[in-house]
Parts: structure tokens; sequence; C-alpha cells
């Protein structure tokens, strides 16, 4: 579980267009009062890749990421989710379907260690009749142990043994960071939603963190959309890239194509609108 | 004066122990009984972050239900079980109609909320129960009555009321299962989960209406078992909803997330009203309980704000 895979190794991976579609984005429009944060943006997520989405700040990047999420709901447009479209749903419903997300201001409970807080990412996958838990501990507790068992193993996979019974309120920012990938990971997801997994660390914490990535991707194939503004992490990472500028979407394609766009270089740069 | 203040109290502590021991007593009964209507508070604190200014009124609004259902010629354990259901309504209803459309908004709001709900509550029970105090049914719930008095010596003796006892041993109890079923279950790390974040809970699958539902039925219970027992004590009527307010003081001085917290804060209060009372309250005519709580929650805020057992507060710059 605990293999290294170096960020050089991108090549290896199955070419792109292969893949079923696992979340399709079509026609998306998304304002709030009179802002529009996002406009008309269509985009697909395939399964098995790493799928980023970048651009300058304000972009819609993360509205984009609730909207997939649950958190917001688009006026306009519809989700497709493997295959089915989508209603109205709730971010614990997106939960019980098997998308996790961390949030760009880290969004732990401070209070609770990170054990718990890796735990707390198995609700979902722990019985649902609490009255078990009241009346009777048996088959409450053994669940508890099964499931700590799974929780072992990702606290193993992330290299955080140390932290297990600190609270995160008091953990810098990095490890964070990793305990908040911890819980998202504790929830098996198919769709995994990084808001920028990388902010605020420096280069080693954030070769860590592409290490985990990788891995994440690689030895679970779990399916990864990614926010980050770290250019050179964007580009090693990830499979295609999706750039947005003022809510629209200006550039799709794998990362050295995006890379070349004029449009792509103009919204970076900053050219009169 | 000084002989007064600090020399005195404790030569008649040690000349009439019985009267001493009496005093203690009353001081932990009247303790247990704040820690329980704490702990209605310190529940809903914990799973919305919100100081629920409603918990007194509650506290009323299930000592009405029960005593209303029994007048009524229900009997009173049909009554009790009934009572429950109701507060199992309510907390569905609160959940549904209140809490719902506010997810994520200020604690601030969520606070105004609770304050409306107490009113609406005012406004229902009286609508529905009349204004007027009613006795509680204690003997019909086998509640014990009477006392016991146990000689010490030539001493004299110390009374122990039945009903206090009972009270003492059910707060005890319904203590001790929160406090486990809240540490230790999957719904409880899922409340606490809700408490520091709703995003980040809604975001690992923790429906935040599941746990607001329980929590407020939990302390709709906790407010069935505190009315019970004040009503016993005094009578149920509206006044009660004042009486629950002391847990103010118990709540700063154990702190808001802490149910250890609300036991051993109830204690310290209960116990510092009854001795203060007895033997310093003399000194300034008397009538020191009603406000010696607060006195005491204000000094204690100046050293420890986060209480006892509070989480400690750690602020990042």
């Amino acid at each position: 579980m605990n293999a290294i895979v170096t960020n050089n190794d991108m090549t290896a991976t199955a070419p792109v267009t292969e893949r079923e579609v696992l979340l399709k984005v079509d026609n998306v429009s998304l304002s709030f009062g009179g802002v529009k944060a996002i406009t008309d943006i269509s985009l697909d997520i395939q399964k098995g890749e790493i799928r980023a989405i970048i651009g300058p700040n304000g972009a819609g990047k993360t509205s984009m990421l609730n909207v997939i999420n649950g958190f917001y709901h688009p006026q306009e447009g519809t989700i497709t989710w493997r295959g089915e479209v989508r209603r109205k749903m709730k971010p614990y419903e997106a939960a019980t379907q098997g998308i996790a997300r961390t949030f760009q201001n880290v969004a732990l409970f401070k209070g609770m260690t990170t054990l718990d807080n890796i735990m707390s990412g198995r609700s979902l996958k722990m019985n649902k009749n609490f009255f078990w838990q009241m009346l009777w501990r048996g088959p409450a507790e053994q669940e508890e142990i099964e499931h700590r068992r799974k929780v072992e193993d990702i606290i193993d996979f992330l290299e955080i043994q140390a932290i297990r019974k600190t609270p995160v309120g008091r953990l810098p920012y990095g490890l964070q960071k990793r305990v908040e990938l911890g819980r998202a990971l504790a929830m098996e997801p198919e769709l995994l939603l990084l808001d920028e997994p990388m902010a605020g660390m420096n280069l080693e914490e954030k070769e860590d963190m592409s290490r985990f990535i990788l891995d994440v991707n690689q030895e679970f194939g779990t399916t990864i959309a990614l926010i980050e503004h770290d250019m050179g992490v964007v580009m090693d990472l990830s499979d295609r890239v999706v750039v947005l500028d003022y809510g629209k979407k200006i550039a799709d394609g794998p990362p050295e194509e995006v890379q070349a766009s004029q449009a792509v270089i103009d919204a970076y740069l900053g050219v009169s609108h | 004066m000084l002989y007064d203040i600090f020399i005195d109290p404790f030569v008649q502590m040690y000349q009439m122990p019985d009267f001493f021991l009496q005093v203690l007593w009353e001081g932990f009964v009247a303790g247990i009984l704040y820690a329980l209507i704490a702990l209605g508070f310190v529940l809903i604190f914990k799973a919305s972050g919100v100081f629920n200014f409603a918990q007194g009124i509650m506290v009323v609004f299930a000592g009405l239900t029960l005593v209303g259902l029994y007048e009524n010629g229900v009997p009173a354990f049909v009554a009790l079980a009934l009572t429950i259901v109701v507060m199992g309504i309510l907390a569905y209803g609160i959940e549904r109609v209140v809490m719902r459309p506010l997810v994520n908004q200020p604690d601030i709001i969520l606070l105004m909320a609770t304050i409306g709900l107490t009113y609406f509550l005012i406004g229902f029970g009286e609508f529905i129960f009349g204004g007027e105090p009613k006795r509680m049914i204690a003997e019909e719930l086998w509640l014990p009555t009477g006392s016991t008095a146990i000689e010490m010596g030539e001493r004299g003796l110390i009374i122990l009321q039945h009903i206090d006892i009972a009270a003492a041993v059910i707060a005890i109890i319904m203590v001790t299962a929160l406090g486990i079923f809240f540490n230790k279950t999957r719904i409880g790390r899922a409340l606490r989960a809700v408490a520091d974040d709703h995003q980040a809970a809604l975001s690992v699958g923790i429906s935040l209406n599941q746990i607001w539902a329980i929590v407020w039925f939990a302390a709709g219970l906790v407010a069935l078992a505190t009315g019970i027992m004040w009503g016993a004590r005094s009578d149920v009527s509206f006044a009660l909803e004042i009486v629950a307010f002391k847990a103010l003081p118990v709540l700063i001085l154990g702190g808001f997330t802490s149910i250890p917290g609300a036991i051993i804060g109830g204690l310290i209060i209960g116990f510092g009203e009854k001795i203060g009372e007895l033997y310093w309250g003399g000194l300034v005519g008397g009538g020191i309980e009603s406000w010696l709580a607060y006195i005491i929650a204000l000094i204690f805020l100046l050293f420890r704000p986060q209480g006892l057992f509070g989480e400690k507060i750690i602020e990042r710059v």
C-alpha cells in the first residue's frame, strides 16, 4: 500500500479516450442574484482519470465543485452521474452516491482527533440502524472495530500514525490537509473532488501530496477531479485539464494542449476583456 | 466583621455537623437538578453550536403535556409514553420547520430562532393547558414520597426526601446513558461532527436533518425528566422556565460542550448556593441564593472562559 510512485511515471497511464464517462455536466449556469458564477459550462469526467480544473481567482472553479457535490443547485443545465440525470440533490446524497470532497479552507472537525475525523468519513458505510446503538452495544461495537481497521489502513497509507490521537485543530496546516484527504478516502468514493489540495504547502509537502493523489488514483482506481493553482503540479498529475475564466470554459484537453492555448495564456497574463 | 466572614461559618459547620450535612445534601440535590437542565442545553449546543433558549419552556411543555393528559383520564404510564411521543413529534417539527431552513446560517440566527420557538411554545402551551400551575403526578408514576431521617448519634439527624433521592438516581442514570451514547457511538461522532462544521459533515454523508431530530428528541427527553423532577418538588407551571435559566451559570462553569462538565458545574452551583445562603447569607440580609450562582459564574469567566471541561479555545493567527 505504501508503494512510492514518482511523478515522472505519468506517461504510463492508459489512453484517455477509451474511458467510460462517470460524470457529465451539460450547459450548466449558476448565478447568485445578479452575479453569474458559472455560464453555460459543459465538461465530463471519465472513470479513472485525474481531471484538473484550473483558472484565475474567481473563475468559478469552486462553484463548479459545489455544483457537482450538491452544495449549489444550478439554475440551468443538467448533471449526469453514471448515466443518470441527477435531480436536485443534497450534499449528503451526493456522498451516498460515492462523491467525496475536500475543501479549499480545510473543513475538518477541529475538536475531534485525527482518528475520529477519519472515522466520521465512514458514517455511510456503517449500520444505518441507530436503534441498535442505543439499545445494545454488541453488533454496533463489532462494526466499529471492523471500520476502525479500514481507517488504520488509511492512516498508514497517509503516513500520519503519529498524530492519530491529536485533535486536528492543533495540527499544522499541511497535516490538516492530509487528514482531510484521509477522511474523504475513508468514504471509499468513486469520485474524489479536491479543492486546492496543495494550497499553502511547502515543496516537500506538495511532493508528498502529489504522491498520495497519484497512489489513490492508481492503486484504488479512484477518479479524481482537482482544483489547483500550482501549474507544475497540475501538468504533472492530470490526464485532462479544463480551464475556466470569468465563469466560462476557455479550454479543455490534455495538459500540453491546454498549456499551448492562446486563450489560456491570455487569461493568466491578463488581457483586457 | 472579618470574624463573621472567615471564622464564624466554619465554627458553625464544626459545631453542628448534622445541619451542615443537611445543607450539603440539599445542595447536592439542587445541583443534580441543575445538571439535568444543563444537560438539555449541552445536547443542543454540541450538535448545532446554539444556545437553545427554548430548553426551559420545553421542560414546562413536557411537564404540562404529561399532567394534562393524566387530567383528561389517560392512565399515568400511558400518559408518560404519549408525552415521549409528543416530544418526538415536537423534535421532528422543530427540525423540519425551524432548523432545516437555517442550515449554514450564523449561530446568532439559530439563537434567534430558538427565542422565537420559546414564545411560540409559551403561547401554544397556555392555549392548550391554560396558565394555572398544575400538580405533578409523582405518586401515580411510582415516584417515592415521604422522607427518611438518618440519626447521627447524639448530634441530631438528617432528613432525606425520597423524591430527592429518586431525582438523584434518575439524573445519574440519564447522564451516564447519554454520555456513553454520545461519546462511544457513530451517532455521537456524527453529532460532534455536525457541531464542528455543517458543510464538512454534509460532505461525508451525515444527514443534518436526522442528527438534529435525534438531538432535539434527546433534549426533549431530558426536558421531560427535568419537568417531572422539578414539578414534583414544586408545581408544573410556566415559572419553571425561569428556573431553567439557572442552567446558564452551570454551563459557564462546566463548559457548553461537556456532559461531565454539566454535572460538575451543577454540583458546584448547587453546593455553593446552599452553603452560601445558609452560612454567609445572613451577613447581607439573606436571599443571596438567587444571584450567587451568577457571581460564581462571572468570577469563573475571568479565569477560564471555556469552562472546566469545555473545548480549549485555540486561536490561530
